[in-house]
C-alpha cells in the first residue's frame, strides 16, 4: 500500500463535544473519496467518539495517536 | 447506495439551559453520523425556535440541588439569582469550550436537521409564525409520530 498522503488537516483542539465530530463531518465532506483527513483534538472523549462516528458513517480511521494530550486521527474517506 | 439512513426523533419540551443543550447536541451529532433527524419543539421547548432567543435562555438555581453554588435553596428564589446562576453557568461552559446554543442550532440546520414547531403550543403561547426562525416548519402530533414510528431512537427531553 502506498504511503498516506494527507489532503486536509482539521485543527479541532480546545473544542468540546460535539464540535470535533461536527467539524470532522464538514471536513470529510470537502475531500474526495480515497483521500485522507487529519484531525487534531484535545477532547479526551474524542477517542471513543471518533470510533463510534467511524462505525456509523463507514469512514475509516487509518491511524490514531496521542502525544501530550493532543489526539491525532487520520481518516480515510470511503464514500 | 440504497442503504436506509438511521433516524433520530426528539421531542424538546424545555427551554432552560440544561434542557436546551441535549436536543441540539444529539441532533447535530446524529446528523454528522449520517442520521436523518427531526426535533419536535413543544411547550416551553418552542422558545428555542424563537428568533434571537437561544443565547438568552437561562437557568434557575431554585430546585437545581446539584448546582455548585454555595447558597441555600431558598436564596435561589430571590430576585437576581436566576441571572447570577445563568452568568455562572455560561462562564463555566465557556471555560470548558462548549459551543453556544446558537452555534449548535446553526450547525444542526446546516446539516439538514428538521425543526418542527408545535402548532398547538403556538396557539397557547400566542406565538406568530414570523416570531419563529424561518427554517422551522409548523406541525402537530401526527407529523412527529409519522416520523418517530420509523425512528431508531426516540427521545423526550
Amino acid at each position: 500500500m502506498s504511503e498516506i498522503k494527507i489532503s486536509k488537516t482539521l485543527d479541532a483542539k480546545n473544542l468540546s463535544c460535539p464540535l470535533p465530530i461536527l467539524k470532522t463531518k464538514k471536513a470529510i465532506d470537502s475531500i474526495e473519496i480515497g483521500e485522507f483527513l487529519e484531525v487534531l483534538a484535545t477532547d479526551p472523549g474524542s477517542a471513543t467518539d471518533f470510533e463510534a462516528w467511524s462505525k456509523s458513517t463507514g469512514h475509516e480511521i487509518a491511524a490514531q495517536s496521542e502525544v501530550g494530550g493532543v489526539y491525532r486521527y487520520v481518516i480515510k474517506k470511503t464514500k | 447506495m440504497s442503504e436506509k439512513k438511521k433516524r433520530l426523533a426528539i421531542i424538546a419540551s424545555k427551554a432552560d439551559i440544561p434542557g436546551a443543550y441535549p436536543p441540539l447536541i444529539l441532533a447535530s451529532t446524529a446528523a454528522a453520523m449520517d442520521y436523518e433527524v427531526k426535533i419536535f419543539f413543544t411547550f416551553f421547548g418552542l422558545n428555542m425556535l424563537k428568533k434571537n432567543k437561544l443565547n438568552k435562555l437561562k437557568i434557575t438555581p431554585a430546585g437545581e440541588t446539584a448546582m455548585p453554588m454555595p447558597i441555600p435553596q431558598v436564596v435561589g428564589m430571590l430576585p437576581g439569582m436566576t441571572g447570577m446562576a445563568t452568568m455562572m453557568m455560561k462562564s463555566w461552559m465557556k471555560g470548558a469550550n462548549v459551543a453556544k446554543l446558537q452555534e449548535l442550532m446553526d450547525l444542526s440546520i446546516e446539516a439538514g436537521v428538521e425543526m418542527i414547531a408545535c402548532q398547538m403550543t403556538m396557539d397557547v403561547m400566542k406565538f406568530k409564525r414570523k416570531q419563529l426562525i424561518d427554517e422551522c416548519v409548523v406541525g402537530g402530533a401526527a407529523t412527529f409520530l409519522e416520523f418517530a414510528s420509523e425512528a431508531d431512537i426516540t427521545l423526550y427531553i
